[in-house]
């Protein structure tokens, strides 16, 4: 998944704990903010109408990015029902699957913020549980996700997954060492 | 790194999410072929430069990816409003009203340091 990562990055103190998450399918949905309502049918449930909401039905997460664009994840063998329903949806839209783009890693502990702040420029303890934001992780566009106070989800594409895991063990190698 | 307001996310976000796009409030003319050479060069290349108060395009390019507007002092670089694309020019008691509220500080044109937004990351 990650190339030449292992399979998590512990550290000793249960404080930290980096790992690639599981498999799921990645959608970007681009639609008139208008029409979403019409388009919470295909989705299953309500989109968020606030960018860096998010909201959940039926095990598809769906996260407002910007005006127009929303980010879906789904368990991988819903992907063809969320496409079969989008493709049925009468509104102008666009529905890409980009399941492969990326890669998830979940980044869990007491010194969560700790480690994703070394190369995250916001305030992240400010950042409310249940909301994400495209941003920069040290020069590499990231999705975070904050799905629980100590618990974070990054969607990185591919090719910047290296670097993405080569920080976070540097940093968790600090932590481990109580640099 | 300065803290920048997206109108469109309705956020603080930091610096880097950001690039600037020159300024604003630059209309395209309607018939360039009517233009003379003299007019149709200060549309492409000349601005305004100003020392102080200047209105200005960005783009949340690693966020919501929207350009929007923002008035900025170009001595102090602190931002005294954002506002969405497409909205006309805000007016001296708009943005003066805009800069005022957290530090009730008189707004001048040149505004001292510690008024800058900045934050540590």
């Amino acid at each position: 998944m990650v190339p030449h990562a292992p399979a998590s990055l512990l550290v000793r103190n249960g404080a930290l704990s980096v790992r690639p998450a599981d498999e799921v399918a990645r959608f970007s949905l681009r639609l008139a903010p208008a029409d979403a309502g019409q388009a919470a049918a295909a989705f299953g449930g309500p989109l968020p109408g606030r960018i860096g909401a998010m909201s959940q039905s039926n095990g598809r997460t769906a996260l407002q990015l910007g005006p127009d664009e929303w980010h879906i994840l789904a368990p991988p063998t819903d992907a063809d029902a969320l496409s079969a329903a989008f493709a049925a949806l009468p509104v102008v839209h666009s529905l890409v699957d980009i399941s492969h783009r990326e890669v998830g890693l979940l980044v869990e502990g007491t010194a969560a913020t700790l480690a994703l702040r070394s190369a995250i420029a916001f305030d992240l303890e400010a950042m409310a549980v249940g909301s994400g934001c495209r941003t920069l992780f040290d020069k590499a566009q990231i999705l975070l996700i904050r799905e629980a106070p100590d618990r974070f989800r990054i969607e990185v594409w591919r090719s910047f997954a290296d670097h993405v895991w080569s920080l976070l063990r540097a940093a968790s190698r600090e932590i481990d060492l109580d640099l | 790194m300065l803290l920048i307001r997206c109108p469109y996310c309705e956020a603080e976000r930091p610096e880097v999410e950001f690039v600037y796009a020159g300024e604003a409030h630059i209309a395209r003319p309607t018939n360039p072929s009517a233009l003379s050479d003299e007019a149709w060069k200060d549309h492409l290349f000349t601005r305004s430069n100003p020392r102080g108060r200047h209105f200005e395009r960005w783009r949340h390019l690693h966020g919501c990816g929207r350009f929007f507007n923002a008035v900025r002092d170009t001595v102090s670089d602190r931002f005294a409003l954002t506002y969405k694309a497409g909205l006309p020019r805000p007016t001296d008691a708009e943005i003066d009203a805009a800069q005022t509220p957290a530090t009730n500080a008189p707004a001048t044109n040149n505004a001292p340091a510690a008024q800058i937004q900045e934050a540590r990351s």
